[in-house]
């Protein structure tokens, strides 16, 4: 596949003419159908488009230059996570030749692991298996003969030969309006109904809805979508289904983004950006925002470590001291050592240097004697420890938010630059020699991503040669984005048109390599354990 | 006021029909979904020879939701606790529209045989139970003789 297809598959998610028959087919139908999708009574229409044919195979779209990952990834919607899930359960079905509708018990059972499943069935505690996963086995089923052959799904109407009473609603029915599971514990439709909508909407069961009778067999997906009519209960058990689906899934998970119906597959799970349809780009390992050069760990200790409140203890300890009597925590904003505490019920006088009381100090009170006490000493010490502690912080949460800040106002930026492009336009240069005004600040925000990471990564780093290197090239990095970002900033004008696109052009580039210089520096520290880290519990 | 379903209807005849040995349940006159249940003590458990009074309420949509049952006379069980609130499968995940009142109260007889001190609802009698069986048998009989019996 060329690159140019992808960009063509990419971009063009608003009408699916990349996909072909199985997905336009089922988007035609009405979710009504979903039962089928899933059941037996899709084998024949689905097979056609096996395979996937409407999956939109794409590389990574985050890095597509330089990037290493050769492995393509697919953006999945939620058809198509469906189609997933049957082909999967065709897969199993073509080895092991039971109803699919037990396949797919049998699937879920196993966390849709394939392999697991196939390995317990041709294992000798394939009965065993059966039963932990709450199913009648199919052989069992010949005994009973019972199964309508037009209705496919193991839910079963009984022949209407004679009547018999619900044991829920305790209605007196023809058995015809009635229906059991393999168990052979028949209720009436509606109940059944009603029992199977409570389940879904009240409990958000999906896969194990158990028969009402004295045992655990569970409901099968074609005997819900038979039984339940309500458009929404139905809706809300595909979603269910396919969320288990997913979440099963060690290789999909969704898309983080707010309201984003979308998931990601790839062929091996690492950390690794992915690109939504949705155009949100996530780390696949981790799903936060992908965060190259900081790894996932350190990045879940960051956004815990800003979060949390710690900080705010730390600035307290770092900042203020206890009354050494009633434990208030002060704030010294002035004024002399001698303190009298303001808490009417305590009352203390003490010396605000070496918090003993203040009585001893006498008139030599300016020049605390006691200052060198090991008590004081060591709160001294450890306040001071909070102190720096919190001033490293600081320190890489500011530079860390500044970018973060500068990345808020992209948009602006880029509505700024669309203007600018048409002003350029208008001193007769042509739309495809303005592009690289563009091409600039996609750049200028690739670098400022990159930037705020590795404010995070230095802050988790102990200090040797190779992190000195490191923040060289961060040092050369940060100025050289800042340069950039000036460039943008100014005026254009006739005269200093040509100047200023061999400037931006020459300033980007240089950005563009020294970004990568570093992403590679720290990724070759990574393969050659240079990095340490300031704490003995993280492992790279 | 929509009409009392017919389950309930019938469910309620079956009951006074063919009672539960050792259970008494009626439906209260203005609510016929409330029910004044009476369960009597086990024979063979510290319960014996008392008389406890219960609650039972049908929630509207019952049979899809459990029955509430609630302990009325104070009871010194490890799976019931002072509020009378207990501690019993088939009143929550367990439950299923095919059970019935009956099943909920021959559950709830059946728990008084056998209390379940893995499961404890008051810790404090759990714990007992567990350390000191004795013991807690011997609370389980004074507070029946106290609060069970008499009325």
């Amino acid at each position: 596949m060329s690159s140019d297809d992808e960009d063509y598959l990419y971009d063009d998610d608003s009408d699916d003419s990349g996909n072909e028959s199985t997905v336009n087919q089922d988007e035609d139908d009405d979710n009504d159908d979903f039962g089928m999708d899933i059941g037996l009574g899709e084998e024949a229409s689905g097979s056609g488009g096996g395979g996937g044919g409407g999956l939109m195979m794409m590389v990574s779209g985050a890095d597509k230059k330089g990037s290493d990952h050769a492995h393509p990834y697919e953006v999945l919607s939620t058809e198509q996570i469906v189609e997933h899930m049957v082909d999967c359960i065709k897969e199993v079905n073509s080895v092991i030749q039971i109803p699919t509708t037990t396949v797919r018990i049998l699937l879920n059972h196993f966390k849709w692991d394939k392999e697991k499943l196939m390995e317990r069935y041709f294992s000798d505690s394939q009965e065993q298996m059966f039963a932990e996963a709450k199913v009648v086995p199919p052989y069992k089923l010949g005994a009973k003969a019972m199964v309508a052959p037009d209705l496919g799904g193991r839910g079963v109407s009984l022949s209407a030969k004679s009547t018999l009473e619900c044991e829920i609603c305790y209605l007196t029915l023809p058995k015809s309006l009635t229906t059991a599971l393999e168990c052979g514990h028949p209720y009436c439709n509606s109940c059944w109904t009603e029992y199977i909508t409570s389940k879904i909407m009240n409990e958000g069961a999906s896969q194990s809805i158990e028969c009402p009778g004295n045992c655990d067999i569970l409901v099968d997906d074609v005997t819900v979508m038979k039984l339940v009519k309500d458009s929404k209960v139905k809706l809300k058990y595909q979603h269910l289904i396919t969320n288990s689906f997913v979440d099963c899934n060690r290789l999909m998970r969704w898309c983080p983004a707010p309201d984003c119906p979308n998931a990601v597959k790839v062929q091996f799970v690492e950390s690794r950006p992915v690109k939504c349809r949705c155009s949100h780009l996530f780390c696949f390992a981790c799903s936060e925002n992908w965060h190259d050069p900081v790894r996932c760990v350190l990045i879940k200790r960051w956004i815990k470590k800003c979060d949390d409140d710690s900080e705010t203890s730390n600035w307290i300890s770092a900042n203020t001291k206890e009354c050494p009597k009633c434990k208030a925590t002060i704030e010294k904003d002035g004024g002399c050592n001698h303190m009298i505490c303001r808490n009417q019920s305590c009352r203390a006088d003490f010396c605000w240097v070496c918090l003993g009381p203040w009585e001893p100090h006498g008139s030599s009170w300016y020049n605390c004697n006691r200052y060198d006490e090991d008590e004081a000493k060591n709160a001294r010490d450890s306040q001071e420890k909070s102190r720096a502690a919190l001033q490293r912080y600081l320190f890489y949460c500011n530079r860390y938010m500044n970018h973060l800040q500068s990345l808020k106002f992209e948009n602006n930026l880029y509505s700024m630059v669309k203007d600018k492009m048409d002003e350029m336009q208008q001193h007769n240069m042509s739309w495809i020699e303005v592009q690289f005004l563009k091409k600039a600040v996609d750049i200028l925000c690739e670098c400022r991503r990159t930037l705020m990471y590795t404010y995070v990564f230095a802050y988790y780093l102990k200090r040797n040669n190779q992190s000195e290197l490191f923040e060289a090239n961060q040092k050369d990095l940060e100025n050289s984005t800042e340069h950039l970002s000036e460039y943008l900033e100014r005026d254009i004008s006739a005269e200093n048109l040509v100047d200023i696109k061999q400037k931006v052009q020459d300033k980007f580039r240089y950005c563009d390599s020294r970004r990568r210089v570093l992403l590679d520096h720290v990724h070759e520290g990574y393969d050659r354990d240079w990095w340490v880290y300031t704490s003995d519990d993280i492992t790279s | 006021m929509a009409g009392l379903p017919r389950r309930i209807v019938k469910e309620t005849q079956r009951l006074m029909q063919e009672p539960v040995p050792g259970i008494s349940a009626i439906p209260d006159d203005s609510n016929a979904r409330y029910f004044h249940v009476v369960v009597a003590g086990p024979e063979g458990s510290p319960f014996e020879g008392g008389v406890f009074k219960l609650e039972l309420f049908l929630p509207e949509d019952y049979p899809m939701s459990a029955p509430k049952v609630r302990f009325i006379t104070k009871i010194y069980h490890p799976n019931i606790d002072k509020l009378g609130r207990i501690c019993l499968d088939i009143l929550k995940d367990k439950w299923s529209p095919a059970l019935q009142i009956r099943t909920v109260l021959l559950s709830i007889q059946a728990l008084l045989s056998a209390p379940n001190p893995d499961d404890p609802l008051a810790n404090d009698v759990a714990e007992l139970w567990k350390v000191n069986e004795v013991e807690a048998i011997r609370n389980a009989r004074d507070w029946t003789r106290t609060y069970a019996m008499g009325n």
